[in-house]
């Protein structure tokens, strides 16, 4: 069996869940609403997550373009993804919204760029 | 020097100050101009690259650069609104109405017929803390390091630990992990974190980052790099109990102690906050001067930036009434009544919705904020955890609002 208390972030109210895993079946309790429960399950079984982070860029005004996942990805794999986004390198001009790396560890989320870096040209 | 005469002129082009000027654009003034100081309109929000901004405004989760460039466009279908960056406000006339601005252009006197200040605020630095020991490199604010780390591709350093629990020391914690620097602790003097709880779980919890609560630092050593960080336990009284020290062997600390509205340029005319150095301001964001005004967190701080864009526009609409009609109408006092620590804004004037933001003074579990005008009850609602950490808004229309001073009170 295992016990988590962790408070449910669907909404500012803001519940604290009590989630309990037995026998391969989820409890969620203390929650107000059915979303408490989908968050109390999916944290304790699969916690999904953004994540924010940036890559660089050359001959940009920037030497870093800001970058998201486009959907929530697993937790454990965060470390993983950004082991790729520090090794890779890409050149300006990058617009937001633009796929720097397609489905990223099979997650099906593309690593997509968060803001417009423009393109300077050094002689 | 060059002299320009301009229908609305708006002091810093990050959240609030784009606001301002498309209020003013729609409101139908034929110029206005927005100068800026840094090499990019966009403010803070360039560098806060997290997620979590305009569930408001846009309808949508988006990061700091996505919002800034959202609101960029927008400001980009007017014609009439000028956004130049790399300029330094040095001096305002108040009364002759001047605001003398340094570029690589020289220097420009704009003679604005309005003028709405949104100049953002500035971290609670070192000094604000009155911390024994050295003082060596490795001291950083959140916001400086966060500038680093997202615009310059610089770590502070390898193994640090972080002063104060509110968002932002909470999302640089998360932040600095991922870029490979050892977080050892946040540290945060209160019983209770500064941010928000989903901040706790995605950026402490998710990667075992320990939070010691009611514990401040002590001691900060190094020769000319940061060495050891000393903390300890606060009693109730927010003394450090004898005997609970622990050293962290770090070379960078972190601060992220608060911030505090920019407001130092306005300060010898301008009605400022004694205690929140905020600018003091009305319902339609007019200062306590008429033809200045002000929004964002040069007024108060707030929780989100939504809520800065918003109040932004609300600033301009009214700036270009005034440019248009010297629009400016009965004004009542807004007043703080019981548990009531922060309160937005400090007067109602007439013609205006009220958009209230306020913060209590301690947590209350559960209680009811009650809005009154004389004997005329305009809210009255129970509203459960409330935090000082988290700002409360709520909106009472025009309609619904007649004269007489208003009072915002929290019963328990």
């Amino acid at each position: 069996m295992r016990v988590e208390e962790m408070v449910c972030i669907m909404c500012p109210l803001g519940c604290h869940l009590t989630v309990k895993e037995e026998n391969g079946e989820i409890f969620v309790a203390g929650n107000k609403c059915p979303r408490g429960i989908e968050y109390g399950r999916q944290e304790l079984t699969e916690p999904l997550r953004i994540l924010t982070s940036s890559v660089l860029v050359e001959r940009g005004d920037l030497p870093l373009v800001s970058v998201k996942t486009s959907k929530p990805v697993p937790r454990k794999l965060i470390m993983q993804i950004m082991e790729i986004l520090k090794s890779t390198k890409i050149e300006a001009p990058v617009k937001v919204g633009d796929v720097i790396i397609k489905n990223i560890l099979d997650t099906g989320a593309d690593i997509i760029a968060t803001r417009n870096v423009e393109r300077i040209d050094v002689a | 020097m060059i002299e320009k005469n301009v229908d609305v002129l708006v002091i810093g082009a990050g959240a609030a100050g784009l606001g301002a000027a498309i209020g003013a654009a729609r409101e139908g003034v034929s110029e206005v101009v927005i100068v800026e100081r840094d090499e990019r309109s966009g403010g803070i929000l360039n560098q806060c690259i997290h997620n979590g901004f305009g569930l408001h405004y846009f309808r949508e989760e988006l990061s700091g650069p996505e919002y800034a460039e959202r609101v960029k466009k927008i400001v980009q279908q007017y014609p009439n609104i000028n956004v130049k960056v790399e300029q330094y406000v040095h001096q305002i006339d108040y009364r002759r109405k001047e605001v003398v601005v340094a570029s690589t252009e020289g220097i420009t006197v704009y003679k604005p017929k309005s003028l709405v200040v949104a100049t953002g605020a500035r971290e609670r630095p070192m000094g604000g803390i009155l911390v024994p020991g050295t003082r060596p490199a490795g001291v950083f604010t959140a916001g400086v390091a966060q500038r680093f780390v997202n615009l310059e591709n610089r770590l502070p350093g390898k193994r640090a630990i972080i002063v104060g629990s509110g968002d932002i020391g909470l999302i640089m914690a998360r932040r600095l992990t991922l870029e490979g620097v050892e977080v050892v602790a946040v540290v945060e003097r209160m019983p209770y974190p500064g941010g928000l709880e989903r901040n706790i779980r995605q950026c402490l919890k998710d990667f075992n980052i320990p939070l010691y609560l009611s514990h401040t630092v002590v001691g900060i050593y190094g020769k000319e790099r940061l060495e050891e960080v000393i903390i300890a336990q606060l009693d109730e009284s927010y003394k450090p109990i004898p005997g609970t020290e622990k050293k962290f062997k770090v070379d960078t600390l972190v601060l992220s102690v608060g911030l505090i509205p920019q407001s130092t340029l306005f300060k010898d005319f301008l009605k400022i906050d004694p205690w929140t150095k905020g600018i003091v301001t009305s319902s339609s964001g007019r200062s306590s001067l008429n033809w200045i005004f002000a929004a964002g967190n040069c007024t108060v701080i707030y929780d989100l930036v939504d809520w800065v864009t918003e109040e932004g526009s609300v600033a301009g609409k009214f700036a270009a009434m005034y440019v248009r009609n010297n629009w400016e109408p009965a004004k009542f006092f807004v007043e703080k009544g019981q548990n009531v620590g922060i309160l937005f804004p400090s007067w109602y004037e007439e013609g205006t919705n009220l958009n209230l933001y306020l913060r209590v003074k301690k947590p209350i579990a559960e209680g009811t904020i009650r809005i009154k005008q004389r004997n005329n009850l305009l809210y009255s609602k129970k509203h459960l955890n409330m935090l000082p950490s988290e700002m409360i808004s709520i909106k009472i229309p025009e309609s619904k609002i007649g004269s007489g001073d208003i009072i915002v009170e929290v019963l328990e």
